[in-house]
């Protein structure tokens, strides 16, 4: 029983894994690129890690795979809005066909008033 | 569970495109961030795979040092020192 | 106090890295927790011990199924953006304001918009928080605030103010 879990749950990280990935290559800018791949990897692989769990039992590897998840769901989003906070300070535009940028309007104002 | 490492690989070899194309420095930036994390899901199938522990204490290590890689990279990107 | 719950935290966690009772492994584990409090205790972050209330872990479950909700979600919402060969995004920079005054209730407040559907933190300066979203709906900073900011507001404010 559990390993039918187990298995149901690694199928449908796997998935989500290759619609992010898939997502990396396909959309149009990195902003884009990080909104799909940072979610759809990081719940994919807490789902494959949440599989080990019900494949091996509360054990030395489940305790492990647990605590992995819970690490993987700080670190991941902070690592994304570290990324997306660089590429715009940078100097990365966004897409040509997006609708306002907001940020960079509120930055071009403070550079005025700063000079 | 061998289809399982053959998807991932896959998954690997859609980021490592974008690795090697990606015009900008930030997208190669995005696309090695999410090769820790799926490096981690690998090591999570091997552990099922072997029966083995060990493999989860990789998984572990290799997210903390893919997360503080991809903090280095992105205060990078933003010019500053890693003091700030 | 504070700093003799930490160190128990850390103790637990190497515990559970380990998973055996032998007590050089255990020795091992004060040693390292006691050094690592010593020597790092004071960038803690301070609001993290008025989760242990039992009213605000009350909440903080609630928290947590509210936010699994979402990001379950979320992932649906971007596969279908995905998948479709026409791909229906329309992007954009929005600024939206929040009322949370600590630095923890913010913090998990930027990575939960992280991960729900369509958004995505830029960055977070005073109480202004600059969003990524990847179809606008709206134009008005208030409509704004509230389909993004409202759905974790009030939770976090109970669990973390």
């Amino acid at each position: 029983m559990s390993n039918t879990i187990g298995l149901i749950l690694l199928i449908v990280g796997i998935s989500f894994d290759l619609v992010g990935t898939l997502g990396l290559v396909r959309l149009p800018d990195i902003y884009n690129r990080l909104q799909a791949a940072t979610k759809c990897v990081t719940l994919g692989t807490c789902m494959i890690l949440l599989g080990v769990v019900f494949y091996t039992g509360f054990n030395s590897s489940g305790v492990k795979a647990l605590l992995c998840i819970w690490f993987i769901l700080i670190s991941s989003p902070t690592g994304a809005h570290a990324i997306a906070r660089g590429a715009h300070r940078s100097g990365i535009r966004l897409w040509e066909q997006s609708k306002m940028d907001k940020y960079a309007d509120d930055r071009e104002g403070e550079a005025i008033k700063q000079e | 569970m061998n289809v399982f490492i053959g998807l991932l690989i896959l998954c690997i070899v859609m980021c490592l495109y974008r690795v090697g194309k990606g015009p900008t420095a930030p997208d190669r930036t995005v696309a090695i961030d999410i090769l820790g994390t799926l490096v981690v899901g690998m090591c999570a199938i091997f552990t099922i795979i072997t029966g083995k522990d060990f493999y989860m204490n990789i998984g572990i290590s290799w997210a903390l040092l893919s997360f503080i890689g991809t903090i280095a990279l992105a205060k990078y990107l933003e010019g500053k020192g890693f003091d700030e | 106090m504070k700093r003799f719950v930490h160190f128990l935290l850390l103790v637990g966690i190497w515990l559970l890295f380990t998973w055996s009772l032998q007590w050089q492994e255990v020795l091992v584990g004060v040693v390292v927790a006691l050094l690592a409090e010593l020597l790092l205790g004071n960038i803690f972050p301070v609001g993290a011990i008025k989760v242990l209330n039992p009213v605000r872990f009350f909440w903080l479950i609630v928290y947590g199924v509210v936010f699994t909700w979402y990001v379950i979600k979320a992932n649906f919402d971007v596969a279908y953006r995905v998948i479709n060969i026409y791909m229906p995004i329309n992007p954009g920079i929005v600024k939206v304001r929040t009322k949370l005054k600590s630095d923890m209730a913010r913090t998990f407040l930027a990575n939960s918009i992280t991960l729900t559907p369509g958004t995505l933190t830029v960055d977070l300066i005073e109480d202004k928080l600059y969003v990524h979203w990847i179809n606008i709906t709206s134009e008005d900073q208030k409509e704004e605030t509230e389909i993004i900011v409202k759905r974790f507001e009030n939770l976090l404010e109970r669990v973390f103010e």
